[in-house]
């Protein structure tokens, strides 16, 4: 089974960080509290299907666009 | 160590509620202003420090710094953070920084802290939002807290104030104190960069691991290093084979290591943590595939209306008590030049630009509560998507609604756009939004032509033909950034990631200070603008090469040696107008604007408003009480009524006034704007691009407006 991402969440799902597959989006990442080991849930997605919003460690609700979502690879 | 004249500064993550605190500290004794050298916007203020045992009061000004997730910027705004923190010789290099942080989210915010902390200024933890965090029962121990954090941390509720008096005395205690303590560093340097880090200390005579460790990665962002400097570091990282991006995940995800089990002392949670649920609820609405677009265009329908209908009471008292103002001066003073400068020249002048005043405080008032209760967050979310399919981001929502209102701070909010391109895009059709600089020529254009009637019962057909406007004025900037994204080619992905803020009660008190921050720059700026366009106009229409005006005069007079005094008086004063400098003016760019159904008169106050589009209905106001009867003062739309053309049928028609509308929707007539479009794009090619293409676009459409219609 390949990696899994955070794009392919379902909503309301959650999943820990594992690690991330894009170097410098992972700064950004990183900077905005994902980090590897974090619990992250799925929250709402956008009327036209991208952005979504993503829950970061039960404290806060990031908005990311699906293709940033994808370089989180999730457990 | 005694100073009488304390800075400070204010950092922190955006929404950890920095500017709130900002507020509470200075009241209103704050001001505006750019940073040296750049067009961030500066905010700073200050308080007084009472002295105790004898000592002096002392000043301390505060500077509110860019909201920002880390030291290392991603976007233009931020950069200025560490610009000004890694340089003592900035002139807002502070004495001591308070680290604002968002209690219910403390383990991010405290990343950036650590950082500050590192870079060893004298710093104070302000820990903000501790009822978010209670209502996530979430409770922070803040003596826990300071122990491991070695600094002084402080409890505050920004919101009412709670706690800003400690935090004051806190920042006079640090300062007093007689030798500062070690600093205890939270990164610790591993492999070689701690042999990297003494060479650059001893280059750049530092004494600071951190600050060393910042000219290494940052120095192309510091405005204070030259470029034999940068030249000399990009050696060094090469000589000790740094790798930047790769030392910045490890630093980042070391301090995560550190701060964890420091959260984990200092914070206690019963049972999950959870945001608070007005604002899940909210966003199960808001971000409806249906119901958020049905809010977002409700609350637009509402904002016109507003500007609209509601505004039109001032705005109808304002008109009246001006234009009484006016013809009580010209009695009570003497007649003459002097009397007519003032009454038809200056006052008519500035009662083009007052009466603006509602509108702008309205539509500032409304944009402002958007942004507080944390609403455009979501409208970003919503609208993301929709952008990107004309070249654009989500965030360059913010700058197209607040081009709404003038696209002069709307260019300067492109900047937390990270995406280069994305943000040139924005930069170059924002102007097209119609600012609040055109109101004045849509109201005066859409009473002369559209009836005040009621559609479906609640719209005012105004309040709509005003909405098409500024619906065509959205339309373009979208159209024009998917043609412009066709040309210019996109170099980088563009970045959206965005902290979605809970749902907040606005301030009202911050409300109200956007209002008449906005009021006061319109009224101050605009206003200069115009009374100096407007005395400059009076005189080039009273005065005319020569003794042609009086030859003018002389013509009509034996022309029509029995007209009615009254008509004679019309046609005397007009053919002096026409044969002034100003009247020459007209008359020798009237074939341009000919094609677009314009006349010499309307040509006048074209050329008047090319620096700045709202002089245009005071140069209307102005030019029609020269060329009118002096007798009784009307209002600029009578005026406009009564206007004949060449035929004698009335000249303000609707082709003529659509055309007129049309134009101004595209055309690029605001100086302001070029000018900070020169600075946001370091040079001149884009914005003459621009002029260009906006200019082009205003003719060719008017031009097609006009010829369809009559």
């Amino acid at each position: 089974m390949s990696v899994r991402t955070v794009s392919q969440l379902q909503k309301g799902e959650k999943a820990v960080i594992r690690s991330f597959s894009d170097r410098l989006m992972s700064l950004k990442l990183l900077e905005m509290g994902c980090v590897p080991g974090c619990e992250v849930r799925l929250d709402a997605v956008a009327p036209l299907g991208d952005p979504i919003c993503i829950n970061v460690g039960g404290c806060y609700s990031l908005s990311l666009r699906l293709n940033e979502a994808s370089t989180i690879e999730i457990e | 160590m005694k100073q009488e004249n304390i800075k400070i500064a204010l950092v922190g993550n955006p929404n950890a509620g920095k500017s709130t605190l900002f507020n509470a500290l200075t009241g209103l004794r704050q001001k505006t202003g750019n940073f040296p050298g750049v067009t961030v916007e500066k905010k700073s203020g200050s308080f007084k420090l009472a002295g105790e045992d004898g000592k002096p009061d002392r000043d301390v000004t505060v500077v509110d710094l860019p909201g920002t997730y880390s030291v290392y910027p991603k976007s233009a705004d931020e950069s200025v953070v560490m610009d000004i923190l890694a340089n003592p010789k900035h002139p807002d290099y502070p004495d001591a920084v308070i680290v604002v942080v968002d209690a219910s989210n403390l383990q991010r915010n405290l990343l950036l802290f650590t950082e500050i902390n590192d870079l060893g200024l004298p710093t104070i933890l302000a820990l903000n939002m501790l009822d978010v965090a209670a209502s996530m029962k979430l409770t922070v121990n803040a003596v826990q807290l300071a122990m491991q954090l070695n600094v002084p941390v402080v409890k505050i509720n920004a919101r009412t104030g709670e706690g800003v008096p400690v935090l004051q005395q806190a920042v006079s205690t640090l300062l007093d104190k007689k030798e500062k303590p070690a600093l205890k560093y939270f990164y610790v340097p591993k492999g070689n960069e701690p042999a990297l880090i003494e060479e650059v200390k001893e280059l750049h005579q530092l004494d600071n691991d951190y600050v060393a460790l910042q000219y290494v990665c940052q120095h192309d962002n510091f405005s204070f290093l030259a470029q034999p400097v940068r030249a000399k570091l990009d050696t060094l990282i090469e000589k000790y084979e740094f790798d930047e991006t790769g030392f910045l995940a490890d630093e980042t995800i070391a301090r995560y290591k550190t701060i964890r089990p420091i959260v984990d002392k200092s914070v206690k949670s019963e049972g999950a943590t959870e945001q608070p649920l007005w604002t899940r609820k909210l966003d199960k609405v808001l971000l409806h595939p249906f119901w958020g677009y049905v809010t977002f265009a409700v609350i637009l329908m509402v904002i016109f209306q507003a500007i609209f209908a509601w505004a039109s009471y001032p705005m109808d008292w304002i008109d009246e008590n001006t234009a009484a103002l006016i013809s009580w001066t010209k009695e009570i003073l003497p007649a003459g030049v002097l009397n007519d400068l003032i009454t038809d020249g200056i006052m008519t002048g500035i009662g083009g630009v007052i009466i603006f005043i509602p509108q702008i405080a309205i539509l500032f008032g409304l944009v402002s509560i958007l942004e507080e209760s944390g609403y455009m967050a979501r409208v970003m979310v919503i609208m993301d998507k929709v952008m990107r399919k004309f070249g654009l981001n989500g965030r360059s929502v913010v700058p197209l609604i607040s081009g709404v209102a003038c696209a002069v701070p709307a260019i300067m909010t492109t900047r937390s756009i990270s995406s280069r391109h994305e943000r040139l895009l924005t930069i170059l059709v924002t102007p097209i939004m119609s600012c609040s600089a055109r109101l004045p020529i849509y109201s005066i254009l859409i009473a002369l032509i559209i009836p005040s009637t009621k559609v479906l019962g609640i719209f005012n057909m105004q309040g709509l033909v005003l909405f098409g406007l500024y619906f065509l004025g959205l339309a373009g900037a979208l159209v024009s950034a998917w043609l412009l994204s066709l040309v210019i080619k996109r170099t980088e992905p563009g970045y959206f990631m965005l902290e979605m803020p809970t749902y907040k009660l606005p301030r009202w008190g911050h409300v109200g200070f956007m209002m008449y921050d906005s009021v006061k720059s319109f009224v101050l700026q605009a206003g200069q603008v115009i009374l100096a366009i407007s005395i400059i106009l009076w005189v080039l229409s009273s005065y005319g090469p020569g003794d042609s005006m009086q030859a003018a005069e002389e013509k009509v007079i034996t022309a029509m040696p029995s007209a009615p005094a009254e008509e004679l008086g019309a046609a005397v004063a007009s053919a002096r107008l026409e044969s002034s400098y100003a009247g020459s003016f007209g008359r020798f760019i009237e074939p341009a604007i000919r094609p677009l159904g314009y006349d010499w008169k309307i040509g006048i106050a074209l050329l008047a408003s090319f620096a700045a589009r709202e002089v245009f209905v005071g140069t209307m106001a102005t030019i029609y009480s020269i060329s009118g009867d002096s007798e009784d003062v009307l209002t600029v739309k009578q005026r406009l009524v009564q206007e004949k053309n060449d035929k004698g049928g009335p000249m303000y028609t609707p082709a003529v006034c659509y055309s007129l509308l049309i134009f101004y929707v595209f055309a690029m007539m605001c100086m302001s704007t070029i000018a900070v479009v020169y600075r946001e794009t370091h040079g001149w090619k884009w914005p003459l691009i621009q002029l260009a293409y906006l200019m082009v676009l205003a003719y060719v459409s008017a031009f097609a407006v006009y010829q369809i219609m009559s």
